[in-house]
């Protein structure tokens, strides 16, 4: 089953903007509760979603300019890019049918 | 798929509901804990909880839950992810209803907590993750160097615009009352703070911003002056209401809403029970919903073996 995979600003642009596929990019910091409690559904989304969706996580704390840049000011944020452009954003943690549902719909739009 | 009798349903799994789980599961009832969102309830977004006794360096409230949790999961607790939307009382039997069915028990325990407020004016879900925040643990590190507005007067208030001074340039506490209502230790520390200035007597009216949070209008209710406040952030903590909307008409509640109890935790039904912050005269604090976690558990244990 895959993970989402943890990456950094230098290797950002080739595995989310370059992607085939949708991403889902889940952004997120060792100090904030709601993230960690959200992290154990994305694991799971990227086992059910695999092949279909690529997830990555990245830590904002080490990677400031990615955050800024997507307008993050709130975590854990899920945003779910498409062809290199970001089409759904989901801020705060939701329960799992809730993300489910988000991901579909950006993934439908 | 869990099997749908038990003998105690918890709804809630905050630390009331976890603590009850706890009690119950070790009790060797058959148990369980029905949270529709995340496990750990609102203490999660705690970076530190200074006054739960047994952790002298204070401990955070993810840890602190998480912990809970494993403990009563592994005394035979057992847990489903929904939101209760009904409760039926059928003589000694309890019924409660979710999206994923309907499941009975002898007893059930009601910790489902309150829900945070909003300050429901306009511009607030506009601007919510674009400088909006209700949980400065999260995202006080997003404004770093920056002017915010903490929104109320409370311990959950105050302790999160002292963790905020880490980051913030400058941060208003915007408060409609002359007094806070924090514990005087914290109040002690945000009156010594540099960074923190008092804003009394005031309410927001509205979040005004392009892209993200420009500012705030902001009104004196003594004087219904009003007035602005350029800030690039805004943290919500003016209170929580209990989450009792369903239950309304099945257990008497006080006229905040609460869940009315005696010194056993027993509602106005029999075999219903209720801990933690949703209960009426609950002090809303960790160590407090935990007591009455275990109060119930035990009344519940007691309940069913009559």
């Amino acid at each position: 089953m895959s993970k989402p995979v943890e990456i950094e600003e230098a290797r950002f642009d080739d595995a989310v903007l370059k992607a085939t596929i949708p991403v889902l990019v889940d952004f997120w910091a060792p100090w904030c509760g709601p993230c960690r409690m959200v992290a154990p559904i994305v694991d799971e989304l990227s086992g059910e979603y695999d092949g279909k969706v690529s997830f990555y996580k990245v830590n904002v704390d080490d990677n400031r300019k990615i955050a800024n840049k997507y307008g993050v000011m709130s975590i854990p944020t899920l945003i779910i890019f498409k062809n290199g452009a970001p089409v759904g954003n989901i801020v705060g943690f939701r329960p799992k049918p809730e993300l489910k549902k988000s991901l579909d719909a950006a993934l439908a739009g | 798929m869990a099997e749908s009798k038990y003998d105690v349903i918890i709804i809630g799994g905050g630390p009331a509901g976890l603590s009850a789980g706890l009690y119950a599961a070790r009790a060797r009832l058959k148990t369980l804990l029905v949270e529709k969102g995340a496990v750990g309830g609102m203490i999660i977004n705690a970076a530190l909880v200074e006054n739960y006794p047994g952790f002298p360096d204070g401990v955070s409230g993810f840890d602190l839950t998480e912990a809970m949790h494993k403990q009563a999961i592994k005394f035979g607790m057992e847990m489903l992810s929904a939101e209760v939307t009904g409760l039926k009382v059928d003589g000694k039997n309890k019924v409660i209803t979710t999206p994923e069915g309907d499941f009975s028990a002898g007893a059930v325990i009601i910790a489902g907590g309150s829900e945070r407020q909003k300050l429901d004016v306009p511009g607030e879900a506009e601007y919510t993750g674009k400088g909006v925040s209700y949980c400065a643990t999260c995202d006080g590190a997003f404004f770093r160097d920056k002017v915010v507005a903490v929104v109320g007067g409370g311990n959950a208030a105050v302790t999160e615009a002292l963790e905020i001074t880490r980051f913030a340039s400058k941060v208003y506490v915007i408060h409609r009352r002359h007094e806070l209502r924090a514990t005087k230790v914290v109040q002690e520390k945000a009156f010594a703070e540099k960074k923190i200035e008092f804003i009394w007597d005031t309410v927001v009216t509205a979040v005004i911003g392009e892209a993200f949070v420009k500012k705030i209008k902001l009104r004196d209710v003594n004087t219904n002056k009003e007035s602005e406040l350029a800030v690039d952030g805004v943290f919500v903590n003016v209170g929580s209401q209990p989450a009792t909307g369903y239950l309304k008409g099945i257990l008497a509640l006080d006229a905040n809403g609460a869940i009315t109890v005696n010194d056993k935790m027993e509602t106005s039904v029999p075999g219903i029970f209720a801990a933690g912050d949703i209960r009426s005269g609950s002090i809303r604090q960790t160590i407090g919903a935990a007591g009455d976690g275990a109060v119930s558990a035990v009344n519940a244990a007691k309940y069913l073996g009559e």
